[in-house]
């Protein structure tokens, strides 16, 4: 075990998997040169030389649509968005081409692609800098997607999403990238599709994702002071979702509140309170309560985009809504 | 076939082969019939699927390449085995060019599973990738940038196939675009860009939506523009055949305004002519810019061919054409159990992939016992 930054650890993954794979390359925006927006890819450049690390002229569309075509013919690139938010330009890209390739030739052709970058909310970025874009992401069936919420998890299911055949998106957050953890040495890959509990309790579930996590865990730090014991789920990996791990939470607390960074309308927790209702109906004693950003665009004044954002007083009051306090 | 030599004129041009008969281009008499023939074949397999269509055989959107058979034949034959073609949705003929056999296009367009997608892609998604063959994309300009990619990992591996990556005129006002010619210029990729120029995206005539001539779209990229008449199979055949050995040394990227016209609507429901374009518009075309008009007469003028060989030229792509639809007839529907096969290439064995909630045989299946009918462990209120 080493202390990583988030950041570190995912720089870790992307340089594991291209030691032992020539046919992941990195492409994007200022990866290369400039050793990444958010530096992540630091160092890289000069380790795998400009064949592998690959600065993209700013064309999302574009170079996701070469990305896709490369994994076509099977190689496997890293295709890094500076943000989820410009990665919308690309769209047609992932839905259209990645996401239906392997279904509509009947198995002949998969895309085995990594999309990556930050999403949701940083600070004062203002309404098209911050939105949290997994919605967009995993509405289409094809595509697979995780939310690492500690520099362990960046490093592990980054790792999983570079060998998975499938386009699978990975989902980071600015605010996470200075976050430091302990990082297992050595090859290390989470398997997709496997939730973790971050915290143990069985008043109330807080199901949540990515960034959400860290203040999933105040929140019940804070519930924990009124003797309210929470259980915070990080899911990691929302497709495939880790639906044993949700229902036997639920079993256990018989509330739940899903917490996550995007919009309400067809959100992720949309998602899972339908699958709640729908397989653990039986074992609710309340309503299931999301709390999600605001249903407006993010706005830039500071007072305004701290009541926009989900916060941890917000996930307080739900847990004791739930609970019927 | 070494007989019937041609007319003297007909000679190549370094007088090489003296023994050999050649025609037009250069060719020889056996492989001009084999560019007839194909035309030929291209011809009847899309009237034999606007037959099929018509009485409800094929669904969905259908968009016949009929009057530009040419450009089919004379840019893709001229590719090795293991080149890469890449196009967009107009696309059946494209694909029997590069080696797809005509019935494995037919089944395709009546959803069965012998089509060489397994009726999971219709008319737009034609794919075999063995044969070099890599779609049938439906969102016009998409292909674009995804022919880029397939250069890229050519160039990626040190290989020399070449991708060809076509796509209709309007295509050249999507982004995409620009945004993948500048990428295959900055990267100097191994690929030809060719517009099958008809004249029209879908009812709107290029004039009409581009501001300059279709030769100065790709300038801006630094990539070198060409025009050829793709009407022409043998002009059309030779300028490719040079084109692509060019590339393929390291020429770059190229762009190439294939001058062509579409004889038939749009699709299947738009009319051969009317709001967009005049009867006698097309009339003219069909009369004088038919590529296998155009060849046939040569030919003819030329002394190698004859009424007869024509005939049975035609007879015989009339038949494939036949077999074609009798295969696609005779072969079955996709099996309902494998709706959910191909969405994923990897099932993982944690998670469930699919959030529909109903059953299905591969991964992602509702697991631990938990369906909603089944009664829930654990489930004491609280």
């Amino acid at each position: 075990m080493a202390e990583l930054t988030y950041r570190e650890a995912l720089n870790a993954a992307m340089c594991q998997e291209m030691d032992r794979d020539d046919s992941v390359f990195l492409m994007g925006e200022e990866v290369a040169e400039y050793d990444g927006a958010y530096k992540v890819s630091r160092g890289m450049l000069e380790r795998y030389g400009d064949r592998r690390v690959v600065d993209s002229p700013i064309s999302e569309l574009g170079f996701t649509g070469l990305c896709v075509g490369a994994a076509m013919a099977g190689l496997r690139p890293i295709c890094e968005f500076m943000t989820f938010n410009f990665s919308i330009l690309a769209l047609d890209q992932v839905i259209n081409s990645a996401a239906k390739m392997l279904y509509m030739t009947n198995g002949q052709v998969p895309v085995p692609i990594v999309f990556r970058g930050p999403t949701g909310a940083a600070l004062q970025l203002s309404a098209q800098h911050s939105q949290a874009c997994e919605t967009y992401y995993v509405h289409a069936p094809g595509v697979k997607l995780v939310t690492p919420a500690t520099p362990a998890d960046a490093k592990g299911l980054l790792a999983a999403a570079i060998r998975d055949d499938d386009p699978v998106a990975v989902m980071e957050g600015e605010l996470l990238y200075n976050v430091r953890g302990e990082v297992p040495d050595g090859e290390y890959v989470i398997p997709l599709g496997v939730a973790d509990r971050k915290r143990s309790g069985d008043d109330v579930s807080i199901v949540t994702h990515g960034k959400m996590v860290h203040v999933a865990l105040q929140a019940a730090t804070a519930l924990a002071r009124e003797e309210i014991e929470a259980d915070v789920l990080d899911l990691r990996s929302i497709r495939p979702l880790d639906v044993d791990a949700i229902l036997e939470s639920v079993a256990r607390t018989n509330r739940v509140v899903y917490l996550e960074e995007g919009w309400p309308f067809a959100g992720v927790g949309a998602q899972i309170v339908a699958l709640i209702q729908d397989e653990a109906f039986d074992d609710l004693d309340a309503p299931v309560v999301r709390v999600t950003q605001a249903d407006v665009p993010m706005p830039y004044a500071k007072n305004l985009e701290q009541l926009a954002k989900p916060g941890v007083n917000a996930v307080v009051d739900a847990c004791k809504r739930v609970l019927y306090l | 076939m070494t007989d019937g030599a041609g007319p003297g004129e007909n000679t190549m041009a370094d007088g090489s082969e003296p023994a050999a008969s050649t025609g037009p281009g250069g060719f020889t008499r056996e492989e001009l019939h084999a560019l007839l023939a194909d035309m030929l074949l291209y011809r009847r397999f899309e009237e034999k699927a606007e037959e099929a269509y018509a009485i409800g055989k094929i669904g969905g959107f259908c968009h016949l390449h009929i009057g530009q058979e040419g450009l089919a034949a004379g840019s893709i034959k001229p590719l090795r085995d293991d080149d890469l073609v890449i196009t967009a949705y107009r696309e059946h003929t494209q694909a029997i060019a590069k080696g797809i056999s005509p019935g494995a296009v037919m089944a395709e367009l009546y959803g069965r599973v012998g089509g060489c997608s397994g009726g999971r892609g219709g008319s737009m998604h034609l794919f075999d990738t063995t044969l070099g063959f890599w779609g049938g994309h439906g969102i016009v300009g998409g292909q674009i940038p995804l022919g880029a990619g397939l250069a890229w990992a050519v160039k990626y591996r040190g290989g020399d196939q070449i991708c060809l990556c076509f796509m209709g005129d309007a295509a050249v006002n999507q982004g995409a675009f620009l945004e993948a010619l500048n990428m295959s210029a900055i990267w100097h990729l191994p690929v030809i860009y060719v517009v099958e120029n008809n004249g029209y995206g879908m009812g709107t005539a290029f004039s009409r939506v581009s501001a300059t001539e279709m030769e100065a779209r790709s300038g801006a990229c630094g990539i070198p523009a060409h025009t050829v008449n793709g009407q022409d199979v043998v002009e059309t055949h030779r300028f490719f055949e040079e084109l692509a050995e060019r590339v393929r040394a390291g020429a770059g990227p190229q762009f190439v305004n294939a001058v062509t016209y579409r004889f038939r609507g749009h699709s299947m429901s738009d009319p051969v002519s009317g709001t967009y374009r005049s009867k006698e518009e097309v009339d003219s075309h069909v009369e004088a810019q038919d590529p296998i008009k155009i060849l046939r007469d040569r030919l003819m003028d030329a002394g190698l061919l004859t009424q007869e060989e024509l005939e049975a030229l035609d007879a015989e792509a009339r038949a494939l054409s036949d077999e074609a639809a009798e295969f696609a007839d005779a072969s079955p529907l996709p099996d309902p159990s494998t709706l959910y096969d191909h969405v994923y290439a990897e099932i993982n064995p944690h998670g469930r992939l699919f959030l529909d909630g109903r059953e299905h045989g591969s991964g992602g299946a509702r697991d631990g016992g938990r369906g909603a009918s089944g009664s829930p462990a654990g489930g004491a209120h609280g």
